[in-house]
């Protein structure tokens, strides 16, 4: 699923810089608890949170996630979006909650991005 | 023989630094030309063990180290110790705070999901001391 779909289902902006609408990706991870998106990942997820700090770009960075979406209206703080145009982190903005995007993605076709 | 050593220090509740260490370590290793899968085991243990030192310790450092065969991955502190390793180590226990938890912090899952991540994995830790884990990463596996 392209970022261009993904926010399409979900209503969503994007808010980085060079967002890459083409970029793919397969599963997804919805939360906000970091530790549970660093255990058993999967890759080419998209990760969704309501968590706006820096250690989500942190995250990303260090399991390779391309795309975030932040749900309920949320918008990440200037620290974390600034470190996602440094790290070419492609992030986009809902104003669903966690529970419906999640459910809206699954049902467009993305699969769990944790194992188990 | 190590063609590698290099030291991170890590400061204790200072979230806005917390993980530079490791994004650090990460862009090391990939210069360095090391496999994507290692460096993803590595990255994700490393960061886990960086985190710790911020919400649990007062202060400590990460070490790397790499010789032909394997990456080692150090981390020290000074603090308070783990009165019982085997319970810290088990998924979903978890000592921090309210204020860690707003940060994303402190699923009690980061000891367990270390030990699953490097090859070996040994942690020793001393009551009102400190912590040392050590993780060794294979690298041609
Ligand atoms: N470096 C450390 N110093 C003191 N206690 C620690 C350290 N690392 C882990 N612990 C203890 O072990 C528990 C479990 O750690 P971990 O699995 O990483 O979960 P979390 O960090 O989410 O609490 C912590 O809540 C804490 O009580
Ligand atoms: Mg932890």
């Amino acid at each position: 699923m392209t970022l261009k779909r993904i926010c399409e289902i979900l209503s969503a902006q994007p808010l980085s810089d060079n967002f890459d609408e083409d970029l793919e990706v397969q599963c997804a991870c919805s939360s906000d608890m970091m530790s549970d998106v660093l255990a058993f990942p999967k890759e080419h997820m998209v990760l969704l949170t309501g968590l706006v700090n820096p250690q989500v770009m942190r995250t990303c960075d260090m399991l390779d996630i391309r795309a975030v979406v932040f749900t309920r209206g949320k918008l990440p703080s200037a620290e974390a979006l600034e470190m996602a145009n440094e790290n070419g982190i492609n992030v986009m903005g809902t104003h669903l909650t966690l529970f419906i995007a999640s459910g809206k993605l699954y049902e467009g076709g993305l699969y769990n991005g944790t194992k188990g | 023989m190590s063609i590698l050593k290099e030291e991170f220090p890590v400061e204790a509740m200072d979230f806005v630094t917390a993980g530079e260490a490791s994004a650090q370590i990460k862009r090391l290793l990939k210069k360095l030309g090391v496999d994507p899968g290692v460096i993803r085991r590595l990255s994700i243990a490393c960061y886990e063990a960086e985190i710790n030192l911020v919400i649990h310790s007062d202060g400590g450092k990460l070490t790397l180290e790499m010789n032909p065969e394997n990456v080692s991955l150090i981390s020290e502190d000074v603090g308070p110790g783990i009165p019982d390793i085997d319970l810290a180590m088990s998924e979903g226990y978890s000592t921090a705070s309210d204020d860690v938890r707003m940060m994303g912090f402190g699923a009690g899952m980061g000891l367990a999901n270390m030990a699953r991540n490097a090859d070996r994995f040994h942690i020793d830790s001393k009551v009102g001391e400190g912590t040392r884990i050590e993780m060794i990463f294979d690298i041609n596996k």
